[in-house]
């Protein structure tokens, strides 16, 4: 009995040594090289898989990266600079310098601005919808208000306003990672500079039809007049296709384009309530 | 047994209001909206500028390369501007606008009412005569004809068939023409078997027009080579490759052409179009329009001009009625809503149909229960619910393979659903996201 049980221990041992013999070598003959910073860079990373840096993952993203001389084009807005620096170190290069950015929905068109000229009873998708015709309101180019830019969105960074019908971003938990953006199939949605207490200031229209259709359609439509245009000292507005756009990258947040829009199309978020004339005077004369 | 095609089809409720309503000329209108891209392919370029006169009849604005078409004045007049337009769908698309002066026509067109029935052009010219006035599909896919009748090399054609199946619900269009301009059609047949050079053709049409198919019968009994078949009624058998099934049961293969198994189908109304051109020399300008629904007053069929505002055909039907939810382009199943009643009749527009609220609006979706029904509705042997969740999760590459292009957009998944699931809207997404990448494809 005994020998039988000494017999089966030794033959199995042996078949396991000479197996792992086998498999030894063939992993030697075999072996792949992998770059370890890889792993240690896909570890620095958020693990969102959200495909922001245009990459199907965080671990393409890493490959790319350590594979990469420089930071060129390479960036994770998910994790932002904090990130960076951390694969920066892992690398031993220079942290590259990436400004913050924030999603803005360019379109105001609340029930009160746009007026609803038809229903809509089809497909609950945005790009279903806007392919079959202009959606509930006359003008062709603002939001469907269908939500398919908050389904897009893996961070929880926006919701649907019931009110307004507009989709609404949660500055503190956008990442800039422009899922939005490309679900967007009226590109409406756009990555601007993030600014000093998430502040901003943006023409909230992409309307590009002539003001007198424009106006029609939504009542806070751009015009296309210019007169911000020329107000503006820092040469960050410009006009094209009857549509004011402000550079976030060359504003500087004066906020003098903001009243001479005759239609209200810009608007300021975040600031503290303007001076009036009156009010500067009196503060003056206490002064 | 009456002949059908053989996989999927439904049955929806016929309805076809208008069918006893002859054909009405619609008066001109004050003013005309002809956008320069009313067919498949390339859009025209305008030919005319603001404050140009012209007459009916006159080309104003050219096709641009081979799968394109003239576009012609439908009235005479002032040309109003050349701007962009509201179209069916709401967008702007370039239209020209004509201001409405009398109803003169061009010297070189016949339009007195004699039936010419002697046919003296070549294949070849006849070709032309289709290219130069502008004929397209009548039965709304709007695909320029000259194109269809140029056989390509290495391809060969040995059956011409004629579609009067008409299986859209609500519209009698075609109905009315088949019994009202029956000589001028079978000339107009006649022409295109010359011009494809063929020795026969086929005209099938559903079995609900029995009185449409003995008119037909008894104008070709004296014909060789054009026969008229009955078919059992069920939708979509107005659908190309289900018809040639039905008719000559040969199968197109999928992503090919009726010409790849010898044949060529035109509609009805294309084929009374191509008398007009051939032997009258006169170009697409007006078309039968069927004016429909249950709550209106007079349902008709009208012969409006191409250009001629929607909102002037519903004037003429009797109104808007007060419970109007919905006013469909083009028949209940494929056709689209319109945005807004100033859209202009183009030479696709094959009905308007008035939908009353209860009719309108689409039931609750509610969760696929795998019943396979559309499946079973399928005509082209696809499966919509399948396709439909691929489009949903953007499995692109899937629907591909799964064949989402061989689908013609009938509709008859969304229509059989018992969970009411927008199918067809989310095939038609998922075709239009193929095709996108397959032409990239083509490109790299």
């Amino acid at each position: 009995m005994s020998s039988v049980v000494l017999i089966t221990i030794i033959s199995l041992s042996l078949l396991g040594i000479i197996a792992a013999l086998i498999l030894y070598f063939v992993a030697q003959k075999f072996k792949v090289y992998e770059d370890p910073r890889i792993d240690q860079v896909e570890e620095a990373l958020p693990g969102a898989n959200c495909g922001g840096c245009g990459f199907a993952g965080c671990r393409n993203f890493a490959e790319a990266i350590v594979k990469s001389d420089t930071f060129d084009g390479l960036n994770c807005p998910v994790g932002g600079g904090e990130t960076m620096a951390k694969i920066a170190e892992i690398l031993d290069r220079k942290v590259p310098e990436v400004e913050p950015r924030v999603a803005v929905v360019r379109c105001n068109g609340t029930p009160e601005h746009r007026k609803k000229t038809s229903e809509y009873n089809g497909a609950l998708n945005c790009t279903i919808a806007n392919s079959l015709y202009t959606g509930e309101s006359d003008c062709p180019y603002g939001c469907l208000g269908l939500g398919e830019c908050v389904d897009a969105c893996d961070f929880n960074a926006m919701y649907m306003d019931s009110e307004t019908g507009l989709p609404v971003i949660i500055d503190d938990n956008c990442v800039a990672c422009g899922a939005c953006v490309k679900a967007c199939p009226r590109n409406i949605i756009e990555l601007r500079k993030k600014a000093r207490k998430d502040r901003k200031i943006y023409v909230s229209c992409v309307n590009e039809d002539k003001g007198g259709p424009a106006r029609k359609a939504c009542k806070v439509a751009c015009i296309g007049c210019g007169k911000c245009e020329k107000v503006c000292n820092y040469d960050a507005i410009t006009i094209s296709n009857n549509l004011a756009f402000i550079d976030s990258d060359k504003c500087v947040f004066c906020r003098k384009c903001v009243p001479v829009c005759p239609t209200g199309a810009i608007l300021e978020l975040n600031f503290p309530p303007r001076k009036t004339a009156k009010k500067e005077q009196e503060e003056k004369v206490k002064a | 047994m009456l002949k059908t095609f053989p996989k999927g089809g439904v049955h929806p409720p016929e309805n076809k209001i208008s069918a006893a309503a002859g054909i009405d000329v619609l008066p001109l209108p004050e003013q005309v909206t002809i956008p320069i891209s009313q067919h498949l392919g390339a859009p025209a370029e305008p030919a005319v500028a603001k404050g140009d006169t012209v007459k009916a009849g006159q080309i104003i604005a050219t096709s641009k390369g081979f799968v394109s078409a003239n576009i012609h004045s439908s009235v005479s007049g002032k040309v109003f501007k050349v701007d962009k337009a509201v179209d069916a769908s709401g967008y702007k698309k370039m239209s020209v606008i004509i201001k409405v002066e009398g109803d003169e026509w061009l010297d070189t067109i016949d339009t007195g009412n004699e039936h010419k029935k002697d046919i003296t052009l070549n294949s070849e010219e006849i070709i032309r005569k289709c290219a130069e006035n502008g004929i397209v599909g009548m039965g709304g896919a709007t695909f320029p004809s000259h194109v269809k009748l140029s056989i390509p090399p290495g391809k060969h054609c040995d059956v011409l068939i004629i579609n009067g199946v008409e299986c859209e619900p609500y519209l009698t269009s075609d109905h009315r023409l088949m019994l009202e301009r029956t000589g001028e059609l079978v000339t107009g047949i006649s022409i295109l078997m010359k011009a494809l050079k063929v020795e026969r053709a086929m005209i099938g049409i559903e079995n609900n027009k029995t009185d449409a198919i003995e008119r037909l019968r008894e104008f070709t009994s004296g014909i060789d080579g054009i026969s008229v078949h009955a078919l059992k009624v069920k939708y979509p058998q107005g659908g190309e490759k289900q018809l040639i099934k039905a008719l000559i049961k040969r199968e197109v293969p999928s992503g090919g052409l009726p010409v790849d198994v010898g044949t060529v189908v035109h509609n009805v109304g294309t084929a009374y179009a191509v008398y007009e051109a051939v032997q009258l020399n006169k170009p697409l300008v007006e078309r039968v329009v069927t004016v429909t629904g249950k709550e209106l007053e007079k349902p008709v069929n009208v012969l409006a001009r191409i250009g001629t505002p929607v909102s002037n055909l519903i004037e003429f039907a009797g109104g808007l009625p007060d419970n109007t939810a919905k006013i469909v382009n083009g028949g209940p199943m494929m056709g689209k809503a319109l945005a807004n009643l100033s859209v202009p009749v183009t030479k696709g527009t094959s009905g308007l149909i008035v939908f009353r609220e209860e009719e309108a609006r689409r039931k609750e979706t509610g969760p696929c229960i795998r019943c396979g029904k559309c499946i079973t509705a399928c005509a082209m042997g696809l499966e919509p619910y399948l396709l439909m969740s691929l489009t949903e999760k953007g499995m692109h590459e899937r629907s591909e393979k799964e064949k989402i292009m061989d689908c013609m957009e009938c509709g008859s998944c969304s229509y059989i659903c018992p969970a009411n699931r927008p199918l067809l809207d989310y095939i038609r997404l998922g075709k239009a996201t193929v095709g996108k990448m397959i032409k990239e494809r083509k490109q790299k």
